[in-house]
């Protein structure tokens, strides 16, 4: 976690002392137990993912179901699929699941869902520190960079934090029954995600999603 | 000059025929980044109980946005100004890859006397990169011509489910003053 130039900060001599440092984030939850928990039954909800690993830790959960977008490309849509989704379908609880990287590429749009706060969109940011699609380099959330800080700062009224198992029933209440955006963030260690193959097309996922939902 | 003072002090009889055109099309979810180009559409929807307007931090939220009401069996626009296409490029591989129906309604800006030299590059680059994308572009000059575009593009859009830009040039909405 240290001994990334970034992550030092520039030394001021005359600065006022720090406040004591949070504890250290753990990144020690297995994602391919942590996100199924956490999600628990997934016909309950629309789901939208971001690239790579949550879209392989949702199309693995579901069997690439037709209640699931996922996607391989467009970085840092993910939310804000999942907030036009949500105004669209006030009826349905819409689930936003993606990476800190891909989260990373587009943090205002966290600031787009606190002002529009529908009440049916939840966001789980499967956090793992690091981009593993392109090899697992370090992101910012492993360099002091705490994304439920800044979804709270962005004005998401409700947010969490979950780095233990004991926590993931509390998160799965949160995004089953929050009455206002919610936003979840899921520590865990940068392992593989499950592998699974999925659809792939664009196209093809956009009709097959709409055909379920609204039989068209 | 003349042809400036002939649009002057009509937009808002144009721009309000076009969100009546919009509604009546069952357009919902209204995305933008604030701008004076679009002034009447956004505070229409902003008024509008039975819509959505969604303020945007920048344009390729907009993009995404209206995928996820595509999902959902909603239509949307997002308004932007010229600039704002530049911020789109790579969101709109969401809208070319899955076919998804896509309105965009452009402002000009670094175009027909514009006086800002910041302006001109992305003013220049619209059109090709909007095309570059598989966006089709419209340009309307005249309000009778920004009725006729937007007509057309909410069919091109909604029943031939393409990806089309009206541009409102600055031929028609005035360039802006200093």
């Amino acid at each position: 976690m240290e001994g990334h130039p970034a992550a030092r900060g520039p030394a001021n001599a005359a600065a006022p002392a720090a406040p004591a440092a949070p504890a250290a984030p753990r990144f020690v939850l297995d994602r391919r137990e942590a996100v199924p928990a956490l999600i628990g039954r997934h016909e309950d909800f629309l789901i939208v993912t971001g690239l790579a690993g949550t879209a392989r830790d949702v199309a693995a959960l579901t069997c690439d179901g037709a209640h699931t977008y996922t996607m391989a490309g467009a970085m840092g849509g993910a939310c804000m699929i999942g907030l036009g989704l949500a105004l669209a379908r006030r009826d349905r609880r819409v689930l936003v699941v993606t990476g800190d990287g891909e989260l990373l590429m587009n943090v205002g749009a966290l600031a787009t869902i606190a002002v529009m706060n529908p009440p049916n969109l939840a966001i789980v940011c499967v956090d793992n520190g690091h981009y593993g699609e392109t090899g697992y380099q370090q992101s910012h959330t492993s360099l002091g960079v705490d994304l439920e800080k800044i979804a709270a700062g962005a004005g998401i009224q409700l947010t969490r934090t979950i780095e233990a198992a004991d926590d993931l029933a509390a998160g799965g209440r949160l995004i089953r029954e929050a009455n206002a955006a919610a936003f979840v963030l899921l520590r865990v260690k940068p392992t593989e995600p499950p592998s699974f193959k999925r659809v792939m097309d664009p196209a093809l996922c956009r009709d097959r999603f709409r055909a379920a939902l609204l039989g068209s | 000059m003349h042809a400036q003072a002939e649009t002057e002090g009509k937009p808002e009889i144009w721009q309000n025929e076009v969100y009546d055109l919009l509604r009546r099309n069952r357009v919902t979810q209204f995305a933008y980044v604030p701008d004076a180009g679009h002034k009447i559409l956004i505070d229409r929807s902003l008024a509008d109980p039975d819509v959505h307007s969604v303020a945007l931090t920048t344009e390729e939220e907009g993009v995404a946005l209206l995928a996820g009401a595509d999902l959902g069996g909603e239509r949307g626009v997002l308004l932007m100004q010229s600039s704002g296409v530049g911020n789109c490029v790579n969101m709109l591989s969401l809208i070319n890859g899955g076919r998804f129906p896509f309105l965009a309604l452009v402002s000009m800006r670094g175009d027909f006397g514009e006086g800002n030299p910041w302006q001109f590059p992305m003013g220049q680059a619209t059109v090709p990169v909007l095309e570059a994308m598989g966006i089709r572009c419209l340009r309307a000059e005249h309000p009778a011509e920004a009725l006729a575009s937007v007509t057309a593009a909410l069919t091109m859009v909604f029943q031939a489910r393409r990806a089309v830009a009206v541009l409102f040039t600055q031929k028609l909405l005035g360039a802006k003053r200093f």
